[in-house]
This record gives structure tokens, sequence and C-alpha cells, in this order.
């Protein structure tokens, strides 16, 4: 006889989980003002960004870790933490000639080909090794159009009057714990400036790999669309299979001006731990956008199936009237995953109007809440604002939660919200199977039917990829 | 149509199987020949769905001993999804709703699951689309049903025609259709009967669960079996039917108790 069960399903071994062996320049463990300052002087900064960061560090000196969120977890031992790792180049590398062959190979294996053969055609990738920006592609290509997109760290020497004047606008150096934290130390991360009514010609990436078992990753990302710009940014991660906990905290700032337009997504699949639920990344993230500009849009997609434990609450700040934020999320944990995600839509501009999507999908004994909060402001007349979240559950033994906050001080706006939870129960398995369906095809048709909503929204190349990806996931297991 | 010299397809020889280890099925034995249609009929909670679902596989099921030999093979080896591909069928009582899942995209995956194991070629959107519209008007459905997720918001009667839908894509050597007729007003159900009879051939068979008469008015069954208390009580041949819509299942419990079973 047979005996699949749903109970069964267990994630396939992590595919990412290498360690590329390569000579790296690593600071002592340890946070304190003097490694702030070392870090500073490390990329060689102008000072009005080392008296962010330590502005950012005191602030943080007097923060308590939030404790609000659905999440269980070991203490983070701050002081245990390496903050600042490089692989040992030369620190300018001129063309990809230039780069540690090794380093290529890795991005290679997590197929992301970044030499000038191989690499992806219609998308430009900046990959990002612990706390380094080691490659840029078709930046001179883009330059053509006046798109900037390069490492942070090179943004701050060559545009520093638009990192000054853009940074920690949207995410305050004191907006939180995590993002305080990432002010004070954080390595690097990409740039991108679309000038005034520029189209960006090709899909922007950058790609994240953790590589120490000890270090932490801060990165920031800062993306400035001015009037009439547009452009379509994805992000991607990876990290290798650690039985310890490494901690992520990231800060992504979004400025939208009259009529541009930012689509971001995110393919997040950090090392999620083991079955035990034994390492894995620690994912404590801000994003946030601002529709400055009036008719400006927000997109944000996600689909996260990594991290041992995921915070996350992409937000739109809805300032012009008529903007317009959107949040698509997929959310998957198994095993012994949490997850507590979601957005926040401010609503400040009259007539802003906002869209949520989310899908939690809980295998295992993992543990997928949905948080979102949608205020209107009192001049946000004529506002409105669309929410569905979706829990699917796998198994009997997964937690699903849902809490939508919402704040209105303006009579004159619409709020919706419907959610539902549903179990994939062993008959629609048995269904799917006895029509010669397998098992593991079975789970992931139901699967990505669930999230057809949001992977409708992933930029085409990547759409394909995340129904694989969640497939993966849940594979594994079967009898 | 009985023929001496038909294949044997479907073997069942003693079949006892359990669902939390309650025993449900105590000793089924029916063979199936090619060409064949059977009727199981009984009261409800006799054990006809679970015979059905112990055929198809399903997880919930425990055979407890006999056998079942289908094509030379040990059927209960295998999982459910290679006996579908390998032919048989089940069109169940109460069909499942999946939400999310394109009812055509289902099919094609289906189909061509069973197509590939028959050594024919895999069907691509467009290949599938033209055949599916043909095999619509087995059970003179609506392509618009199609476009909708498998199942989910469909009426009883629209079910059981997407079943036989199947049934039809899939063309099955042993088709188990259980309660097809239960749910469908007189019109649908001889538009499913007609569809049943239109897909049986002489080298395939059929198993028809039902407990009423009026399926039988328009499919005629070669052997009726009468199933009482997980395991076959009587079979006949259509007149059986007839008979027991005359005198009911009353002789089934004297049997039963005659036999210290009831
Ligand atoms: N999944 C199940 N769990 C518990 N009991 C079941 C299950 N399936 C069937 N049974 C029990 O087995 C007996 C036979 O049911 P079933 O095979 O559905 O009968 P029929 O189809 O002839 O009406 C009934 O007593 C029913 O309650
Ligand atoms: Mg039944």
């Amino acid at each position: 006889m047979t005996s699949t069960s749903t109970r069964d399903l267990v994630s396939q071994p992590y595919k990412y989980g290498f360690v590329t062996d390569i000579e790296t320049d690593k600071i002592a463990k340890g946070l304190s003002e003097e490694v702030v300052r070392l870090i500073s002087s490390k990329k060689n900064e102008p000072e009005f960004l080392l008296n962010f960061r330590l502005k950012a560090y005191r602030h943080w000196l007097k923060l308590r870790e939030p404790n609000w969120a659905e999440l269980g977890y070991n203490e983070i031992n701050y002081q245990d933490i390496v903050y600042y790792a490089a692989p040992k180049q030369q620190d300018k590398k001129k063309s990809l000639d230039e780069v540690d062959p090794k380093l290529l190979e890795t991005f290679e294996k997590l197929g992301i080909p970044l030499s000038e053969q191989k690499r992806l055609s219609n998308v430009a990738v900046d990959a990002v090794f612990d706390s380094v920006s080691i490659a840029t592609t078709y930046k001179e290509k883009l330059a053509e159009h006046g798109v900037v997109f390069c490492s942070f760290s090179e943004a701050v020497v060559e545009h520093p009057e638009l990192i000054e004047k853009y940074l920690g606008s949207v995410v305050p150096s004191n907006d939180n714990y995590f993002a305080a934290l990432n002010s004070a130390v954080f390595s690097d991360g990409s740039f991108v400036f679309i000038p005034k009514g520029v189209e960006c010609p090709m899909e922007l990436s950058t790609y994240f790999r953790i590589n120490s078992g000890d270090t932490g990753q801060f990165e920031r990302t800062l993306i400035v669309a001015e009037e009439g710009a547009s452009v379509s940014y994805l992000e991607g991660c990876t990290a290798p299979m650690f039985d310890t906990n490494q901690l992520h905290a990231a800060v992504v700032e979004l400025v939208v001006l009259d009529d541009a337009s930012i689509k971001y997504s995110t393919v997040q699949n950090w090392y999620a731990g083991d079955e035990n639920g034994i390492g894995g990344i620690y994912n404590f993230v801000t994003k946030r956008g601002q529709c400055r500009g009036v008719r400006s849009r927000i997109s944000w997609t996600q689909v996260e199936t990594g991290s041992a434990i995921t915070w996350k609450y992409p937000s739109c700040v809805l300032q012009g009237a008529d903007s317009v934020g959107e949040f698509y999320s997929v959310a998957l944990t198994n095993n012994r995953q949490q997850a507590d995600t979601g957005t926040k839509m401010v609503h400040i501009g009259p007539r802003t109007r906002s869209t949520i999507v989310s899908k939690g999908i809980s295998a295992g004994q993992s543990s997928n809440s949905y948080r979102g909060l949608v205020q209107v402001g009192p001049n946000a007349k004529g506002a409105r604002n669309y929410s569905q979240c979706d829990s699917m559950l796998i198994g009997d033994q997964a937690a699903a939660n849902t809490y939508p906050y919402i704040r209105s001080q303006q009579p004159q706006s619409a709020i919706e919200h419907e959610a539902s939870t549903c179990r994939m129960s062993e008959d629609q398995l048995f269904y799917l199977q006895s029509r010669g369906i397998g098992f593991e095809e079975a789970v992931s048709m139901m699967v990505s039917g669930f999230c057809r909503d949001v992977f409708n929204q992933l930029p085409m190349e990547f759409a394909a990829e995340a129904d694989k990806l969640l497939a993966l996931k849940l594979e594994g297991s079967v009898g | 149509m009985i023929r001496p010299d038909a294949e044997l397809l479907l073997e069942i020889n003693d079949l006892h199987a359990s669902v939390e280890d309650k025993p449900i099925l105590n000793g089924v034995t029916l063979h199936l020949k090619a060409g064949e249609i059977h009727a199981v009929m009984g009261r409800n909670g006799s054990g006809k769905s679970t015979l059905s679902k112990v055929l198809a596989g399903h997880p919930a099921y425990r055979v407890t001993s006999g056998s079942v030999r289908y094509l030379g093979r040990d059927l209960l080896e295998l999982e459910p999804e290679e006996r579908s591909r390998l032919g048989i069928f089940l069109g169940f009582q109460y069909p499942i709703e999946i939400p999310g899942v394109s009812n055509l995209e289902f099919l094609r995956v289906s189909t061509n699951a069973r197509r590939q194991n028959k050594g024919q070629g895999e069907l691509d959107t467009f290949d599938f689309d033209d055949h599916v519209r043909e095999r619509l008007q087995v059970v003179q459905m609506d392509p618009a049903f199609l476009e909708r997720s498998v199942n989910e918001g469909f009426s009883g009667g629209e079910k059981k025609r997407n079943e036989i839908l199947q049934m039809a894509l899939l063309d099955p050597v042993v088709a188990i259709l259980d309660e097809t007729d239960s749910g469908l007003d007189i019109d649908a159900l001889r538009i499913v009967a007609g569809g049943v009879n239109q897909l049986a051939s002489p080298d395939n068979c059929t198993l028809l669960i039902t407990h009423y008469q009026r399926l039988l008015d328009e499919i005629i069954p070669d052997y009726v079996h009468v199933m009482a208390a997980g395991r076959i009580l009587r079979t006949g041949g259509s007149e059986l039917a007839l008979e027991l819509e005359k005198t009911g299942y009353d002789w089934v419990d004297q049997q039963l108790a005659a036999e210290g079973v009831g």
C-alpha cells in the first residue's frame, strides 16, 4: 500500500548550502563605536556618512529589540557577530576579468552568471558577496540612458550628493531597532537612480550571498525614480548551511517622484535551518517606499521561502495625491520556520489607493503570520484600500495567523478586508493523484494555484522560477 | 458483453481492508473481464465506496489481506498516480473541489500522464484544446467549465459530468464509477449514461456502483453484485437489479443474520 501523507512533507535538501573557500578580510567580532568608525574608514567614506552611522549607533544603544512579533528565537548576541567581511581582492575592479574567478564561479553555481558571454541578456545584475559588491553588469549600457546602477559603496564615492540627499529620508536611522543597527554598520548594497522621464531599459537585479558563518549581512539599498521615471528591480538571496544562525538586517528605501513608478520584487531563499530548526538566517528587514509625487506608484512583490526567522513589512507611504501602493506576498514556511510578515500602507495624500494580496503557506511545524497596517490620515479624502489575506495549511501541525490593523481618520475613505484559511487536504491530493498526477506535482499545482495572483505580478523571467522554488521547498519525502 | 475467451482485466480476491483499524471490506472477490459491465449495488454503508477507493489507492484505507491483480500486476503495490496512468479510473461519488487549479490545465496534465504511459505523445496546449473540445461532446458539457477551477462551485450534476469528461480523456481500461447517477436529474442521467455507454468497448470494463435501478435502465450490466457488510453477498444478471427494486434489501439482513454477520 502507499502511505503518502501530507504530514510527511519536508523540504528538499537546500541546494545553495555550499561555502566558497576564499580568503577574506574580516574585522574582529563585536560592535562598538570603534567598529563603526573602522567600517566607515575601510570604505573611505565622507564625513556625513560617518556621522550618519554614529548617530544611528548611539541611538541604537538606547533601543530595545522588538518583541511584539509572533516569533520565538534564541537571544541574539550582538557582540558575537562580525560586522565586516570582504573577499580579499583589489579594492576596485575595473572589469569583470579582475574579479576572483572563485567568486564568479560561486555566482555561476547560484544560477547568476556574470561573465560577458553567459550573463542574462535583459537583466543587469549587482552581485553582493558578504559585505561587498563584487560586480555589476551592464553599467555602461545603463549609463547611456542616464541610469545609475552600482554598488552602494561606489555610489558614495561617485554620487555623494544623491546619497546625502536621499539616505535615511524614507527610513530614518532611528526608525526601529534593526534599521538603527543597519544604519550604523551597513556594508554594501545597491544604488539605483533613474533620472527624469527615463524608463529603465532593462530589469535590474541584486543578488545577495552570505558566505561566512559568523558574519552578519547589513545591506542598504536605495532606489530613486525621478519625475516620470520607471524601473523594475529584483532582489534574490541565498546563504550556506551552517548550524549557527546568521543575522541579516537590511534596509531598503524607495523614493518615487511625480508620475514615477518602482516595482520591487524579492525572491528570498536564505538558508532556513534544518528540519529540527537548527541553523538558518535571522532575517530582520525594513523596507519602505515613499510615493512623494502625485500619481506615483510603488509595487512590492515578495516571495519569501527561506530564513529561520522572517520579520519584514515592506511599506508604502502614499504622500502624493492619487499615488498607488501595492503589496503582493507569498510567504512559505516549513519545518520550524517562523515568518511574521506583511505591510504598512500609509495614506496621506487625497485619493491614494493601495492593494494588499498576501498568501501564507505553512507546512511542517512552522508558524506564519500576516501583520498589516492600513492607515488613512485626515487629508486622505477618497483613499481606498483593498486587502486580501489567505492562508493555506499543509498538515496539521502548522500555524497561520492574520493580524490586520486598520486606523482611519478620514470618514471619506473605503477600506475593504477579506481573509480566508484553507487546508490542503489529503482528499484533494488524492483526487489529483488518482488522475495520474504525482504527489509532489499535485502539491505544487495546488500551491501555485493558491499563489497565482501574486506570481502574476513577478517579472516574467522570475515567475517560473518562483513556481519551481516553492515546489522545491515542499518537495521531498513522499511515503 | 460477456465473452468466454475475454481477457481477465481486474481480479479481486478475498480483499479485506480497514480504515482507522476498523474493518470495512471483509473478503470481496470480483473478476472483471474485457467487455463486461458489472454493477455493484447495496445499502448505504455496505462498503461500496471503500472498495472503489482501495482500488484507486486512497492512503486512508489499509488492505489487511487478499489481493488485487490488474493485467498481471499486483495493483496494490502501485501509487495512485501509477494506477491512473496504467488505466484504472475512479469516478468519485463526491468529486473534490480544488480552488486555484485550472480545470483545463488539470485535465491536460492528467491526460498527458496517461498518454505517455500508452506511448502516445504529449499534447501541447493547442492540441489539447482541440482534443478536449471534441471530448466535451461525450457529456455535452459547456466549454466554459474548462476555464474554472477544478470542480469549484460546480453543481452536483456538473461535477459528475466533469468526472465522465475525465474518463473520456483518460481512456481507462477499468472504469469504476461510484454513484455517478446520484444528484442527476433524468436528462443529465441520460447524457451521463450515454457517455458511459459510448466509452465502453470490448477492450475495457466498467464497474458501476449504484443503489438505484434507474441507472441500470440506461446502462445494461452483464452482472449485478449485491454488497453487504463489506463483501459480495449475491451475484446475478441484470434481472437481479429488477428483483432488488421489487423486494428491497430486507432479505440481505436475513441472510446476514443467518450467517451470524449482521
Ligand atoms: N475515511 C473513513 N473513515 C472512517 N470511516 C469510514 C471511512 N470511509 C468509510 N467509512 C465507513 O465505512 C463504512 C462503509 O462506507 P462506504 O464505503 O462509504 O459505504 P457505501 O459507499 O457503500 O455507502 C461506513 O460505515 C463508513 O462510515
Ligand atoms: Mg458510497
